[in-house]
């Protein structure tokens, strides 16, 4: 199972980014799972400034704004 | 142009809606289609076009730039990109610890995120539609001159110091850490007008409501609040109004779009120009929920002198506002 998770201080954007992942998932039936991390120290250290941004499985993918779909699917992949 | 916002209202007031002229409600009605109509004109344009030259610049690249410069240039650099980026107050706690583990002294650091909220695009797109490009002038000074000079001063006492342990601690072992080549590829066109239409329907996303309830509470104080009450209480610019002015914007809370219409409406009712940008800085800058995200990074005792700093500078620079530029 893929471990997802967004990064982000609990602004709108970022809920909004953990549901599209979910929602996408659920519709391909995959199975995640999608954590929201908002600890300040845990997103500095993945070198992130711009949220939300996402990471799958350990690896930073995406930065700065709500990923599209065609994004999400590929990641999921 | 613009004037052309005016003889809508002119026609929407006394035509369509057929209100007295000269009355109170007229003129709070006019003051209020003109101003709105006026204003979501202007900010659909330039945020479009700001956005597609602006496109290619992220806060990366701005640390970047900023990490390892000389320190008097990082103020001012690091003010004249807090005006320039646009910026959401959610972000500014990655954007300080990005900054801050990259070894940016915590002063530029601040720098850029005071000077942020005070001065963006939208904000002296407003100014110079709304009240001259004089005031508008005098605005964009102060609001740099507040950012430097906060944040030389925080360096100065070795703010950080009272950071929180761990960002003390990514500030020690940080070091210029540059993006690698590659990350920011040139931007095709259409990479630029899909970038300049997201920022331009998320921009207007979070201020269109502040635009009515500026404007709103702007016309109502055109309106309604006599010509000459500003004159006779607070009109000579007496010492103690400043601070007043200073200390009335704290529990209002709005952003640099919402605020400025009251202004527009204040200057015109004869509040001397010093107080009237002393209580509009002060509401912008000086807001509890910004404050309040800062904690995660800082220590009460780094916000307390912050923040007493942004009054005392809004204070200072009202004071001088009104001896040196009086209307």
């Amino acid at each position: 199972m893929k471990k997802i998770k967004v990064l982000g201080s609990g602004c709108a954007k970022c809920v909004k980014t953990a549901e599209l992942i979910q929602l996408i998932a659920n519709d391909c039936g995959i199975s995640v799972n999608v954590i929201k991390e908002t600890n300040p120290e845990t997103i500095m250290n993945y070198g992130v400034m711009s949220t939300p941004a996402v990471v799958v499985d350990d690896q930073l993918m995406h930065s700065g704004s709500i990923p599209d779909k065609k994004k999400i699917e590929e990641w999921l992949k | 142009m613009l004037s052309i916002f005016t003889k809508l209202s002119d026609w929407l007031v006394y035509s369509v809606l057929g209100l007295v002229p000269d009355s109170k409600l007229a003129g709070a009605v006019h003051f209020f289609i003109e101003d709105t109509t006026k204003i979501f004109f202007l900010l659909v344009i330039m945020i479009y076009v700001i956005a597609l030259v602006r496109a290619s610049l992220n806060v990366e690249r701005i640390r970047d730039f900023l990490a390892g410069k000389n320190r008097f240039f990082g103020y001012i650099m690091g003010s004249i990109f807090g005006a320039i980026t646009p910026f959401c107050s959610c972000s500014s706690i990655p954007v300080f610890l990005g900054f801050t583990s990259a070894g940016i002294p915590v002063g530029i650091t601040m720098s850029f995120l005071l000077t942020s909220p005070l001065i963006n695009e939208v904000a002296v797109l407003l100014l110079l539609s709304l009240v001259g490009w004089e005031v508008t002038i005098i605005y964009v000074v102060i609001g740099m001159a507040v950012g430097i000079a906060g944040g030389m001063f925080l360096d100065l006492i070795r703010a950080e110091r009272l950071l929180q342990p761990f960002a003390l601690k990514a500030y020690q072992t940080g070091q210029v850490s540059i993006s690698e080549p590659g990350i920011n590829p040139r931007l095709s066109a259409i990479e630029r007008h899909h970038f300049a239409k997201v920022e331009l329907l998320d921009i207007l996303d979070r201020v269109w409501k502040w635009v009515f309830i500026g404007v709103g509470l702007g016309a109502v104080l055109h309106g309604f609040v006599p010509e000459s009450w500003f004159e006779n209480n607070l009109g000579s610019g007496q010492w103690w109004t400043v601070p007043l002015a200073v200390l009335a914007g704290i529990p209002l809370y709005s952003n640099a779009t919402g605020v400025i219409p009251v202004m527009e409406s204040l200057i015109i009712k004869g509040l001397p120009l010093g107080t009237t940008l002393a209580f509009c800085m002060s509401t912008v800058a000086a807001s509890f929920p910004e404050f309040i995200l800062l904690k995660q990074v800082m220590t009460w005792k780094l916000l307390a002198i912050i923040f007493v700093l942004l009054l005392t500078s809004f204070t200072i620079l009202g004071w001088l506002v009104n001896i040196i530029y009086v209307i």
